[in-house]
């Protein structure tokens, strides 16, 4: 069939089938074939289009070159004239989902061509996105390809065919924050009447414009003078005793440790290292003290540029950790750090 | 849990690399890193250069910590 619309794909190393973290380096590079989940997404195109290609880049490289990776996927994008660009799903990974995120947004808005990408509610990218592609929801892990290839797929198939797109509810993608004309029985007064009676009865009611929700922490007042002050060191780049005594999990952390580091001048192998599953562990583990520089803060305190660093230093595992986990984990470190008066906190991530 | 320990009136510096997110976390104090597995490091250079390095930059988080300011600020 001639007039099969064209899909172009995006990737990262790992869907790619290049590699796992020793891969995440990789600059990215062009297909013109299907690879890893553009296969069984073409599949569910059902001969209505096809992936004419497929890019593929390492997550680290793209959030660590962001404008030079761009720039190679936007030259792709023009010479390959897709009618469609579909990115991911990326599930809950972070750095996967920021990469589609950039992508996806600058596609749309300087290309004006339509893309379609998937993502976990929670994911960080998912804000840079949802209002200029359709992002299909998607469980938080790769367990949910098989449902969310098809919810894709459809989207596709309607956008590249000029066939409306429905609701977010009844299509599976993550409201774009736009509101629709529609027709409806009842007018506006009479609705809003309606909604009130049942609120003030207190039954049930859906609103017809969620509000959103903003929760802002504004910036703490600095710390007047650091030569008195204590400072606390906290990482989510998972550097754990050697052993890892608490068990903390390598992804998707349930739990955070704290280890009293009064006694030392740093965070050096072997006594620590990296439990953390979301990076190439190699740099971390050779000296931790690149992801949670307790060294220069030990330094400073005997320079007396700073108080004291806190005796106790917090970790956790920052990847595919769930927000309601990571609001849990800040609201108990805090609390502590507050207990102990604490002046200031570091706290690096990967 | 940048934000969570920031509500209780505690100055926080976030140290990443990928600074969109720590932006969506809602931090209000960013020192941006150098790379995703070493934020704090770099294994091309030489074992002096590197500690100069994370010296400079732990110095600008600290610093940060003793910078008043009103909204979301990088410190670079």
């Amino acid at each position: 069939m001639s007039n099969e619309f064209k899909v172009l794909y995006y990737v990262n190393q790992f869907f790619g089938q290049v590699g796992g973290e020793d891969k995440a380096g990789m600059e990215p590079e062009f297909r013109k074939e299907k690879v890893g989940p553009a296969v069984g997404f073409d599949d569910k195109l059902k001969g209505q289009g096809k992936v004419i290609g497929t890019i593929i880049c390492g997550d680290n490289y793209f959030n660590e070159n962001k404008e030079a990776s761009l720039e190679f996927i936007m030259d792709l994008v023009k010479k390959e004239a897709p009618d469609v660009f579909v990115a991911g799903p990326a599930f809950n990974a972070g750095r996967y989902g920021v990469a589609c995120a950039e992508i996806s947004k600058a596609v749309a808005e300087q290309l004006q061509i339509p893309v379609v990408t998937g993502m976990y509610i929670e994911n960080p990218g998912l804000d840079t996105c949802k209002d200029v592609a359709y992002v299909v929801a998607t469980s938080d892990s790769a367990g949910g390809m098989r449902k969310a290839l098809p919810t894709m797929a459809a989207i596709t198939c309607k956008v590249a065919q000029g066939i409306e797109v429905g609701s977010p509810e009844a299509e599976g993608y993550i409201p774009r924050g736009m509101r629709k004309s529609l027709l409806m029985e009842k007018r506006g007064s009479l609705r809003a009447v309606e909604m009130l009676i049942k609120r003030l009865k207190g039954e049930a009611f859906e609103t017809e414009m969620p509000m959103p929700v903003f929760d802002e922490v504004a910036p703490a007042p600095a710390i007047k003078d650091l030569s008195k002050a204590t400072i606390a060191l906290c990482t989510s780049g998972g550097i754990v005793p050697a052993g890892n005594p608490d068990r903390i999990q390598s992804a998707s952390a349930q739990k955070w440790g704290k280890y009293d580091v009064s006694g030392r001048d740093a965070l050096n192998a072997p006594d620590f290292y990296t439990t953390h599953g979301g990076y190439d562990p190699v740099y971390a583990n050779a000296i931790p003290d690149r992801v949670a520089p307790l060294d220069i803060l030990k330094e400073f305190e005997k320079e007396g540029y700073i108080g004291k660093v806190y005796d106790y230093f917090y970790t956790t595992t920052g990847t595919g950790t769930a927000v309601s986990k990571a609001v849990e984990f800040g609201t108990e470190i805090g609390k502590e750090l507050k207990a102990a008066g604490v002046d200031g906190v570091i706290l690096t991530s990967t | 849990m940048v934000k969570e320990i920031e509500r209780y009136g505690i100055p926080i510096v976030h140290m990443a690399t990928i600074t969109t997110i720590s932006e969506s976390v809602g931090a209000n104090r960013i020192v941006p890193t150098v790379a995703i597995p070493h934020p704090v490091g770099n294994p091309a250079l030489n074992p002096e250069d590197e500690k100069a390095l994370r010296k400079a930059m732990v110095k600008r988080a600290v610093d940060g910590l003793a910078t008043e300011i009103t909204e979301t600020t990088h410190f670079e």
